[in-house]
């Protein structure tokens, strides 16, 4: 079975129009003014509205979605996925 | 990008696929809910990656899809009023309502504006006072809290002409709907990963506890949904469902508060009309009371035909999971992503546009 790892791709732009509904990117926050923020992704930088995000903060990576930041990334919680991943990887080398 | 390419890592993505293989057992049935996951499985070939064993079904997230043929005849007959400008997310440009899209509508005489965010609907408004900007509010939680903060903005500032047709849908409801269904006989559910980046993973509780499926929240990318398919496949297996979070960076069991606290200040719970599945009580937002000036339904009358279904479509099936894009007699003959039948293949996240794109013959 030959199939392509098609993911192994550069990323989407965050430009893509198409992508309107629940499609979400992390973006990183450079500056904070009031309920707004300006994030950066891949040298694009965008004013969103940080109204869902309070707690947002300068070097903080928040969930874009439809111009509004949705969350802020747990930076901690990433690197412990990826850890499990590896581990749940590792396992069927075992046997 | 950071938090993006981490999650594409091809060695690991084979090992994971050789995991799923090592703990599959019996024949599974998994859904994945999200339009957005149906497209990345599609994108990424992981249907073709799995064993036999498991078999992955497309479910109804897909917000554009969804809406009723009645509510986009409304969007319609609200865009030919005049001084109305309606304010849409382009996808729902091209879906073909009973007589007609909005795209038709904006080539005749009507104004018609795609936007990005509830943020440009209601900066047209404040352009363009003497009119009317109408935003058509499809969506899920995901989008939901988004709109109630464009009204509340709008209510702050005392903008006056900014109306919301409230289309807002709710997920955990319309599984309810489907597992009562029981057209499927769902072993597991991958849960979509943005809604519940705003719900957190509680409200999916009762479908393990009532149903004995099981649930896993996913992220987007080809790890975050193999990470699912083998922790739903460990929980069939071992016969305990459970909900669990496989996109913990953006997923907490309570959810975002500030963004539900929102919602629940500007909406209430109502009814919605789902393509494919009805009215079903309880399954979407309204307007409360003290915000029902910005309803574009009750601000606006309109005369409505009667509601027609495209001939031969049947997104209706497809998005209740019972058939896919391949048993269509349309598909990819009469209905493309240039010339769509159906709001399935308009859509960037519809189950037929992600079959066309990615998807091949012999599945």
């Amino acid at each position: 079975m030959t199939v392509a790892f098609l993911w192994a791709k550069p990323s989407s732009p965050i430009t893509d129009e198409r992508k309107t509904m629940c499609l979400a990117v992390p973006v990183k926050v450079v500056s904070i003014e009031g309920s707004e923020a300006e994030v950066e992704i891949g040298g694009v930088k965008r004013r969103v509205s940080i109204m869902l995000t309070p707690e947002a903060r300068v070097g903080d990576y928040v969930l874009l979605h439809t111009g509004y930041a949705i969350n802020v990334i747990n930076e901690a919680e990433a690197q412990e996925t990826l850890k499990i991943l590896e581990e749940m990887a590792s396992l069927d080398e075992v046997h | 990008m950071k938090f993006i390419d981490e999650y594409r890592d091809v060695e690991l993505a084979k090992k994971l696929v050789s995991k799923i293989k090592q703990l599959s057992t019996r024949p599974t049935r998994l859904m994945e809910f999200c339009g957005g996951h149906t497209v990345s499985i599609m994108m990424n070939g992981i249907r073709q990656l799995l064993p036999p064993t498991v078999e992955m079904l497309s479910g109804p997230g897909c917000p554009v899809c969804v809406t009723a043929n009645a509510d986009i005849d409304k969007a319609i007959a609200l865009a030919h009023l005049p001084d109305v400008i309606i304010t849409t997310f382009g996808d729902m440009m091209k879906v073909p309502g009973s007589y007609s899209s909005l795209q038709q509508a904006r080539a005749g005489k009507a104004d018609i504006r795609i936007v990005y965010s509830t943020q440009d609907a209601l900066q047209i408004a404040r352009d363009n006072p003497t009119q009317s900007v109408i935003f058509i509010g499809i969506g899920f939680e995901t989008t939901a809290p988004t709109i109630a903060a464009s009204i509340l903005q709008s209510e702050n500032e005392g903008i006056r002409n900014f109306y919301v047709l409230c289309l807002s849908k709710l997920c955990p409801p319309i599984m309810k709907a489907l597992l009562d269904l029981g057209e499927l006989k769902l072993d597991g559910i991958v849960c979509p990963g943005h809604v519940s980046a705003i719900i957190g993973s509680r409200p999916y509780e009762f479908i393990p506890r009532n149903y004995g499926v099981a649930c896993v929240v996913s992220g987007f990318e080809a790890l975050d949904i193999l990470q699912s398919i083998a922790l739903l496949v460990e929980q069939i297996e071992s016969g305990k469902p459970t909900v669990e979070i496989a996109y913990r960076r953006v997923v907490s069991p309570e959810g975002n508060k500030t963004a539900l606290d929102l919602m629940e200040s500007v909406f209430e719970i109502g009814s919605a009309d789902w393509r494919g599945i009805g009215v079903v009580p309880a399954s979407g937002l309204k307007l409360r009371r003290k915000f029902e000036r910005f309803d574009a339904e009750q601000a606006f009358s309109v005369t409505l035909e009667p509601v027609r279904e495209a001939k031969g479509c049947i997104c209706g099936d497809i998005l209740r999971g019972v058939k896919t894009p391949n048993d269509c007699k349309l598909f990819r003959k009469v209905c493309t992503p240039e010339h769509p039948v159906g709001p399935c293949m308009v859509s960037s996240e519809g189950s037929c546009s992600a079959y066309y794109q990615y998807g091949t013959d012999y599945e």
